[in-house]
């Protein structure tokens, strides 16, 4: 089976959802003409990244009765839509969330589990924590979806090849930065491209990275999006630094092939890992375990 | 020999990524023009250089300010900077405000406070240069002075963006060479031209290239005083420095608010300048 994905590497208005919104119809359209299947857009590409106090006035409940949902849903009645936005829960908590929009439907809402509340990110004080690491059936295959922290952690890339998904998107928000020692890409461009490349080799799966563009205050998203096969092989990437609508027909034949030769997905010792991980969360008073 | 560490930068990345900045907000602020206090050293070099690449050099205005003690040389230096960028230019001699003030009220002036008095002096033309010529005031501090604490309030401080505050004095030298300011300018020794024979290094008491191999440990890679000190360098010096970080902070925060409310602007009122643009 094939199908074509289209990264959407975009930029957006900070805390105007219908300025952004008026974006992401523009590029689904766009991307439909050149003969997509699926457009996936960046983290947060609903509002903005760096929302801060706006996250209650930008949040919204992703369904009909949300204007900026229904366009996007009847939009996704033709090509599959992943959107980044704030999601209100019905008693008004707060994500950092994707959806996977299909045929009218939400068929998937990811929750972002891993806030980063360090350094630059401040994402713990604005956002709930979701709690849910889940795989789900597309018309194309079984996916994941992770949102950048998610994937700077190992165990919910693993958690979702595990519960079947041949292929992992990945919307994300990195700033930019580190430029010593000098290198032809920035210190986050070369490690998140590490990180996904190395989880398409290591877990057999497609992955795709779908980074924005843009800056705000002084901070800048450097895009760079890209498709991994599942040997670890760079499909495609988009450009750094600039908006861009990059797609590539995703072959799912790849996955036997590369199965056939590296059969990781069939010795994956399960069962040992469930047993050894509970030995290690039940020893309460060894220091070096966390217990979250 | 302590050890050190390569600072240098990938000129073209870096070099993107800041006239990409200079372009994006200022626009986004609602204005296509900038204005920049072109001294004839290599920090106002460098930020009209990237203005200009950012926004054409038809909308930027260089504002060239001597003060009657102020270096020809520096002057000079400045006029190198308009020509090989093609920017527009103001001389504004600065002289006539500041010796009307200091005659007046402060006569007995220490050359620091003379040097404030200029630098503020400067603050106060460019920023009406902002409104005459529609353009926001592009900063020129670097990321050594602005951790030294090396500037004056509200004076060179003042600025409504920086696109070189995270590059050290070491890494303004590399990017400056590489976008073609002038080498005149590049190799000469750093001064603030306050008063006669002035330079940073003979006013601090340490080289830029010793200051940013400290301060990068302290900061970017978040060691220890000691531990810089077991690198090799000297304790007194890393004190010194260290200490001078810290009591300049305040140069780099808006001024504290007496918090009484429940939401209070500095502390419980986060939106970034950026909000709905």
């Amino acid at each position: 089976m094939k199908f074509t994905i289209a990264l959407a590497q975009t930029d957006a208005t900070l805390g105007v959802v219908e300025a952004n919104l008026e974006t992401h119809l523009h590029l689904i359209r766009e991307a439909r003409q050149q003969g997509a299947d699926l457009v996936v857009f960046p983290e947060l590409s609903l509002t903005g990244y760096i929302v801060q106090d706006l996250v209650p006035q930008v949040a919204l409940e992703p369904h009909n009765a949300d204007p900026a949902f229904t366009a996007l849903l009847e939009a996704s009645r033709s090509v599959d839509v992943v959107v980044g936005f704030v999601e209100a829960d019905t008693r008004y908590r707060f994500y950092n969330s994707s959806a996977y929009l299909s045929q009218g439907r939400v068929v998937h809402i990811h929750r972002k589990v891993y806030l980063p509340t360090y350094g630059m990110f401040d994402e713990g004080r604005f956002f709930a924590w979701g709690d849910h690491v889940e795989a789900f059936d597309t018309r194309f295959g079984r996916f994941g979806m992770l949102i950048c922290e998610d994937f700077w952690h190992v165990s919910p890339p693993y958690l979702l090849w595990l519960d079947g998904a041949d292929l992992l998107l990945l919307p994300t928000a990195s700033p930019g930065r580190g430029i010593v020692p000098a290198r032809e890409r920035l210190d986050t461009a070369r490690w998140v491209e590490n990180v996904v490349q190395a989880y398409a080799g290591l877990f057999t799966v497609f992955t795709a990275l779908v980074n924005r563009v843009g800056y705000e205050d002084g901070i800048h998203f450097w895009g760079g999006s890209a498709l991994f096969g599942p040997d670890g092989t760079p499909l495609v990437q988009a450009p750094y630094h600039e908006p861009a609508l990059t797609l590539h027909t995703v072959d799912l034949r790849a996955l036997h092939r590369a199965r056939a030769r590296l059969p990781l997905l069939r010795d994956e010792r399960t069962a040992l890992f469930q047993r050894e991980l509970a030995r290690i969360l039940s020893r309460r008073d060894l220091p070096h375990a966390p217990h979250l | 020999m302590p050890e050190t560490v390569d600072l240098s930068i990938n000129t073209a990345l870096v070099r993107r990524i800041l006239v990409g900045f200079l372009r994006r907000e200022i626009r986004r602020a609602g204005f296509d023009r900038a204005v920049v206090g072109v001294s004839g050293g290599v920090d106002s070099a460098l930020a009209c250089f990237l203005a200009a690449e950012a926004l054409g050099p038809e909308n930027v205005l260089a504002v060239r300010m001597p003060y009657r003690t102020s270096s020809p040389q520096s002057y000079e230096h400045g006029g190198l900077v308009v020509a090989a960028t093609g920017v527009r230019e103001r001389t504004v001699d600065i002289t006539p405000m500041v010796d009307a003030y200091l005659e007046r009220y402060a006569t007995d002036a220490s050359p620091v406070r003379r040097g404030n008095v200029m630098a503020r002096m400067r603050m106060v033309v460019l920023y009406d240069h902002s409104a005459s010529f529609g353009g926001l005031v592009v900063g020129t501090s670097n990321k050594t002075e602005i951790l030294l604490g090396y500037s004056t309030l509200y004076g060179d401080s003042a600025y409504a963006l920086n696109p070189i505050g995270d590059l050290y004095k070491t890494q303004v030298w590399q990017l400056a060479e590489a976008v073609g300011v002038p080498e005149v300018i590049v190799h000469k020794p750093p001064s603030a031209d306050l008063w006669a024979g002035q330079t940073d290094e003979g006013e601090l008491g340490f080289s830029y290239r010793l200051a940013d191999q400290i301060l990068y440990h302290l900061v970017d890679l978040r060691y220890t005083p000691d531990d810089v000190v077991a690198l090799g360098y000297d304790a007194a010096l890393v004190q010194r420095i260290w200490e001078r970080v810290r009591r300049n902070h305040y140069k780099r925060l808006p001024p504290p608010i007496a918090k009484l409310s429940h939401r209070t602007v500095g502390y419980d009122f986060w939106y970034l300048r950026d909000w709905g643009t």
